[in-house]
């Protein structure tokens, strides 16, 4: 894409007799500045999204500055408004998701690019797919019906069990919660690692594969040590496309979350999420200050995806100095 | 090319067809409890005055009084009738005031699921405000034991679910619970989301239903009319007069029949608590917000016919779903008030 751009402009200043008029007839000016519109959308509509948050959330900003961060109260009654209880809640439940499904989704992509045989990868492909599609209300309903009872008759019980001395573990079992939460994202950005990762490890080279076996390496050895750490700058992006993801998951979360804003260290305790609590309250607030206070939410959450997107581009660059490896795939 | 032209067409021919409607077009919006009678009210008055077509967007009550303060739409609906603030925002933003009218009747009900009890459980007002408080946490705490007499309580902890949403249902329940318990009032307040002291949240009535029905010990508050549709069990509740009433249609009319006496003109009342021996005591109004001044002289017939419509002819179709009628008190005040719209 880039070779071609610079030949065109290359060819500008040699062509500089045909006239504005001829240049639109061939199509490519149109064409250029047709998809110059469309890319240059993308940046507007984020300028103009972090605008409307930052100016419909003024009263807010103004009347509880930083500590908005960090106070755990939220009453619409007495019209006090902390975040706390909500960003904690949508970075635990990521973080929770993200330690169940990357494993999970990456040991799938290793099993369908490197060792399953291509017909069994590419149907299982489509299903992979077809998860990836399935809407996130969905997953809720799954997540009401069937996680949140197993949760809280089986799995809770045991984990409190076994660990029941930790804070960790602590607390009624109620099915709902942080770990529940959690668990159902995981299985909604399963696929998304899955897909990814397979397209990412089936573009690595053929001869790295063939060098490291003719090294004398075992077919494992050969994907391990060779094929993963080649792949590792694309892996890691759809680690991040899945984490945000989990960040933004609104009616899932909202559905097994227990929707109560308060900070618990237990797993198994009930809390909120930042896209939850907009979801459930915005409709029927009242209130300048009250409104605003959930705008500025959404402002928290912007600025948490655009932190951790920007850690994950640092993180990819660091890696891909050090790897060389195929870049951003 | 082709294609492109005729796409154009369809959309031209679209627009005329849009255009040639000419219909006059009211739009509203606002609460979501009352829309299926709303929905109901408008496809079938279009029907009878056929100049007239209504809109309206169930939003919800915040967003209603939200629209209609602004003035993007030409009426609003809640569950909540607006406070003095909101008022006076509406007062000085438009030089007029706005009218509120009784339309339906809505109520909560306490909905509970205790593993080997089966029967109706009777609920005082202390039992609920100590259970909603935290302070009632156990099924056999003698608040809960006292008025069911030979019902066996577990001694399980109970676990309180309430909406997670913003919400209508909440306002009449925190309402309710702010008159009865002086605790309640000052430490929580009424609104329609509010500081939980306890309990799980579920995100609309389905979703407290599903809480509660999944949770043994659980105990939640849903509309009465999704739980009479979806035949949810829901307990009594004691009322000022000391009965104890399983809510219905009839005795959330009886409440509100119950404080019609002491209606206000602007009928920003709360019918929580109303006195009356069958009165359900945690029964509401729903409002329609009316501007009292139009600037468009045609519109403002339309709003008016169509409320005197409603207030008669449409009263009659509510209880088919589900939601409790008027009393004839409260609607005889309202068709005076009509005038008032000018």
């Amino acid at each position: 894409m880039s070779t071609a751009s610079t030949s065109v402009s290359s060819a500008g200043p040699q062509s500089g007799s045909r006239s504005l008029v001829s240049r639109l007839r061939d199509g490519d000016e149109i064409a250029r500045i047709i998809t110059f519109l469309f890319a240059a959308s993308v940046v507007l509509i984020t300028i103009f999204l972090v605008y409307e948050l930052w100016r419909g959330s003024v009263l807010a900003r103004t009347k509880f500055g930083l500590a908005f961060f960090f106070s755990s109260f939220w009453d619409p009654n007495s019209d006090q408004y902390g975040a706390w209880p909500f960003i904690y809640g949508t970075l635990l439940t990521s973080a929770i998701s993200l330690l169940i499904a990357v494993p999970l989704g990456i040991g799938a992509a290793i099993f369908l690019a490197e060792l399953a045989p291509p017909k069994i990868s590419d149907s299982l492909q489509f299903f992979i797919d077809l998860l990836a599609a399935v809407p996130s209300v969905i997953y809720g309903l799954l997540g009401v019906f069937i996680v949140v009872p197993l949760m809280r008759q089986y799995i809770q019980p045991a984990l409190k069990g076994a660990f029941g001395a930790l804070p960790l573990f602590s607390g009624p079992p109620f099915g709902v919660g942080y770990l529940t939460a959690g668990m159902v994202l995981a299985i909604m950005v399963i696929p998304y690692i899955i897909s990814v990762s397979r397209e990412i490890l089936l573009g690595v080279p053929r001869d790295q594969r063939e060098a490291a076996l003719a090294l004398g390496a075992t077919r494992w050895e050969s994907t391990w040590k060779v094929v993963v750490p080649f792949a590792r700058t694309g892996i890691m992006g759809s680690i991040f496309l899945a984490l945000a993801r989990a960040l933004g998951e609104t009616m899932a979360v909202t559905m097994v979350i227990g929707n109560t804003p308060t900070v618990k260290a237990s797993l198994l305790a009930p809390g909120y999420s930042i896209a939850a609590v907009i979801a459930n309250e915005f409709s029927e607030a009242t209130g300048d200050l009250y409104v605003q206070a959930l705008v500025e939410l959404g402002l928290v959450l912007f600025l948490l995806t655009f932190i951790l997107n920007g850690l994950a581009r640092l993180l990819i660059v660091v890696t891909a100095q050090r790897g060389g490896g195929m870049g951003n795939v | 090319m082709k294609r492109i032209a005729g796409l154009l067409v369809v959309i031209l021919v679209l627009t005329g067809v849009l255009w040639a409607q000419n219909a006059m077009l009211i739009n509203g919006a606002g609460a979501s409890f009352p829309y299926p009678i709303y929905s109901k009210w408008f496809g079938d008055y279009s029907k009878k005055d056929t100049t007239v077509q209504i809109n309206y967007q169930s939003v919800g009550s915040g967003a209603g009084i939200k629209q209609v303060t602004e003035g993007t739409v030409d009426f609003g609906a809640s569950d909540g009738p607006m406070n003095d603030d909101q008022i006076k925002a509406y007062t000085d933003k438009h030089g007029s005031g706005i009218l509120h009218f009784p339309t339906v009747l809505g109520a909560a009900v306490p909905t509970y699921n205790i593993p080997g009890v089966s029967g109706t459980l009777n609920f005082t007002p202390e039992a609920l405000a100590g259970i909603f408080l935290g302070k009632v946490t156990k099924w056999n705490d003698p608040a809960i034991a006292g008025p069911n007499k030979g019902v066996n309580l577990p001694a399980n902890d109970i676990v309180v679910v309430h909406r997670s949403d913003g919400s209508g249902t909440s306002y009449i329940w925190t309402d309710y619970l702010s008159k009865i318990s002086d605790e309640w009032k000052s430490k929580v307040g009424r609104n329609t989301a509010v500081s939980w002291p306890v309990g799980l949240g579920g995100k609309g009535n389905e979703g407290v239903t599903g809480l509660v029905k999944q949770t043994p010990n659980a105990i939640g508050y849903v509309e009465l009319i999704y739980a009479a549709q979806n035949n949810i069990p829901y307990g009594t509740v004691k009322n000022s007069a000391g009965v104890f009433v399983k809510a219905d249609l009839a005795g959330v009319s009886a409440a509100a029949a119950g404080a019609a006496k002491e209606m206000p003109d602007d009928f920003r009342v709360s019918i929580t608590n109303a006195p009356g021996k069958a009165a359900y005591p945690i029964s509401s109004f729903t409002w329609l917000l009316i501007p009292e001044k139009f600037s468009d002289a045609k519109k403002r017939d339309a709003m008016k016919a169509f409320l005197k419509w409603a207030l008669t002819d449409g009263q009659n179709q509510v209880e088919s779903l589900s939601y409790a009628k008027l009393p004839k008190t409260v609607v005889d005040k309202e068709l005076k008030a009509i005038s008032k719209v000018q």
